[in-house]
């Protein structure tokens, strides 16, 4: 037992390197920063604070600056007195009389509270839902198919949702209707692979990326296709923006549909995290060990399949995010699954954020998020296969 | 009997028979070794043993009960299986890929415990690699790696113990190694059957030896009486030389020269 505690130190004290090597970037001394980190939090649990910290500074951060502490004494008060609100309402009809309970006082402009509740906080939500869950889903789908390689859309999920925003936008533009469409697209395109690799049988993953493949080229063509006949001028464009991905129009009531699905998919692959290892070292050696692996598989690529989609219908399409933050996972705690889902959430919900931080505020008009995630992610990740081994290349 | 297997026939394609009206069967602390040609159908028997692949006719039951009918993990509970080699895709450790040998023993939507890492840490005190538990698989030996899958399967709490060729891969010292846990697993009361292509095995460690040739059992019994000239020249079309060597104090059974000439012995 005391071999075990010390690996676990071990790697969290990795763990722990990477984010106070963050911290120690910003500070100019280093050291004494990080011994006081050190100190107060256990190693391996600092990463958990990145996007807590991220999420804050996103709310105050951007074109509009504003001050931090007035940030979040909107986002605690006006939290706050948003509950005492309903909780009056609610009262009031339950009573029948009219409840007014008390509320703190406001101390700041409409504009302010325009800025954060309105516009900062659904896109700051949804860059960590989306970047959080497309790392979730890569990183499982990675393990199911034995394959580091693997992104979320390996079977066509991005393909499909693309194709369904870009009949949306040509036939209707409703946004809500662009985003339904992409949705139900996505889930059709996965599910055809699905039906591919279960008609061909032999129930091989390979058989399944196939299919993935297969439904990926075809729908594809079909957004070349409906690129074609759109309008040049009009709804062409639209189509081009929404491939590259963007969570510049995200509203709240967005959250509130995607938020669910997200959040109940990744809980569902959080709980089977450990399960992942057995199918990532072998079907055949997982169905040894008593894994139902037809069951298995098909939980994970529903779960996958809902988070993925969910994500993209919202953003667009977002590449390198669920491919590169696993790996990045992997390096931090290793290849179990147990840590690598959480760590992956955590890490691309902070990627994401950054990443989208730079987008609204870098130029005067918004950069696509596509463009940004691989911009960025590429040379990061080249960085980082410098630096580290990584296990699968030897 | 812990193992047994009745009458069983598989075929792929239902046409041509891989093997047909197989019986026998396993008690608790008895090994059997099963020789054969490459392609003979030892590994498609042992996967319909697993019940990976499902028998045509026959049944396969284990501990008294017909596999046909069993939950993959109840089987896993029962059956510990070691296969030829791993591909490692992934650097788990030695110690987290021993631990995935506890799923049958863990809900699905659990982790495993305190408990399940120290029914592994016992694992491996047993095949003794306890040295081994931080080291990354992808990094070990084929000798080591092979006594991993070996806890593993142990950590499976088994009461019958697969293993598909597991000497194949490794040098003559891991070879010894393997056949010395294997052995000493055995005389802890563990039923154990093994595929191999090394005839001479048998005599290291079998307590039996069956010989799987053209789909059926062509012998099958105590490794002295199976492991004749005649056996092997029908199941391998070679010669070999069995006979007592006084030095090693066991039989032997080495091939002879191929080509005919008997080595060098005009020279």
């Amino acid at each position: 037992m005391t071999h075990r505690k010390e690996t676990n130190m071990k790697t969290g004290r990795e763990t722990g390197d990477v984010a106070v090597g963050l911290l120690r970037s910003v500070s100019r001394e280093g050291m004494p920063i990080r011994d006081a980190v050190l100190r107060f939090i256990p190693a391996g649990k600092a990463i958990y604070l990145l996007p807590a910290a991220l999420f804050f500074f996103s709310l105050f951060f951007g074109r509009y600056m504003m001050d931090p502490v007035e940030t979040f004494r909107i986002l605690t008060v006006g939290t706050a007195n948003a509950f005492l609100d309903s909780a009056s309402s609610l009262l009031s009809t339950l009573t029948g009389h009219q409840v007014l309970l008390p509320s703190f006082e406001q101390t700041w402009g409409a504009s302010e509270e325009t800025v954060v509740f309105r516009i900062r906080l659904p896109r700051v939500i949804a860059a960590m839902l989306v970047g959080g869950g497309l790392s979730i889903a890569g990183a499982s789908f990675q393990g199911l198919f034995k394959n580091p390689l693997v992104s979320p859309d390996i079977l066509g999920v991005s393909a499909g949702a693309g194709f369904g925003a870009a009949i949306g936008i040509l036939l209707s533009g409703n946004p809500m209707v662009i985003q339904i469409s992409a949705f139900f697209f996505g889930i059709l395109a996965v599910a055809v692979a699905y039906g591919i690799g279960r008609t061909v049988g032999k129930s091989s993953t390979l058989v399944l990326v196939l299919g993935g493949i297969i439904v990926g080229s075809l729908f594809s063509a079909f957004i070349s296709l409906t690129k074609y006949v759109a309008d040049p001028y009009d709804t062409l464009p639209a189509i081009v923006f929404w491939l590259m991905g963007s969570l510049s129009a995200v509203a709240n009531t967005d959250i509130a549909a995607v938020a669910p699905p997200i959040l109940l998919g990744s809980i569902c692959l959080f709980l089977v995290r450990w399960r992942i290892n057995l199918l990532a070292v072998g079907e055949e050696e997982a169905r040894a060990l008593g894994v139902d692996t037809k069951k298995m598989t098909a939980l994970l690529v529903i779960a996958s399949t809902i988070v993925t989609a969910s994500a993209v219908c919202i953003s667009g399409i977002i590449g390198w995010v669920g491919l590169v933050v696993p790996h990045i996972g992997r390096m931090l705690v290793g290849p179990d699954f147990r840590k690598l889902i959480p760590v992956s959430a955590v890490l691309g919900a902070s990627f994401l954020l950054v990443v989208d931080d730079i987008a609204r505020t870098l130029t005067a008009t918004e950069i696509p998020l596509g463009i940004l995630t691989a911009l960025i992610g590429a040379p990061f990740f080249a960085y980082l296969l410098t630096r580290k081994k990584v296990g699968w290349i030897s | 009997m812990i193992l047994n297997v009745n009458n069983a026939s598989f075929s792929y394609d239902g046409v041509t028979k891989q093997f047909e009206d197989i019986s026998f069967s396993l008690g608790r602390g008895e090994v059997l070794s099963l020789l054969g040609r490459n392609g003979t159908g030892k590994s498609t028997l042992i996967k319909c043993i697993l019940n990976v692949l499902t028998l045509q006719a026959g049944s396969v039951e284990i501990d008294g009960r017909r596999i046909a009918g069993m939950r993959p993990d109840e089987i896993a509970r029962e059956i510990g299986y070691v296969p030829q080699t791993h591909r490692a895709v992934f650097p788990f450790t030695a110690f987290d890929f021993a631990l995935m040998g506890r799923a049958p023993h863990i809900p699905a939507f659990s982790v495993p415990g305190e408990e399940d890492c120290e029914k592994v840490e016992e694992a491996f005190a047993r095949v003794g690699i306890a040295h081994l538990r931080d080291r990354c698989i992808s990094e070990i030996s084929g000798g080591e790696s092979q006594m991993v899958m070996i806890a593993r399967a142990l950590a499976q709490e088994p009461s019958l113990l697969i293993l598909d060729e597991p000497t194949s891969h490794l040098d003559i010292g891991n070879q010894m190694k393997v056949i010395a846990t294997i052995d000493r697993l055995a005389a802890d009361g563990i039923a154990i059957l093994m595929s191999t292509h090394f005839p001479d095995h048998g005599f290291l460690v079998s307590h039996t030896v069956a010989i799987l040739e053209n789909g059926r059992l062509i012998a099958r019994g105590p490794a002295e009486d199976v492991i004749t000239k005649e056996n092997l020249r029908e199941a391998y079309g070679i010669d070999v030389c069995v006979r007592y060597v006084e030095e090693v104090e066991r039989m032997v059974c080495i091939p002879m020269s191929p080509c005919g000439c008997h080595g060098r012995e005009e020279a």
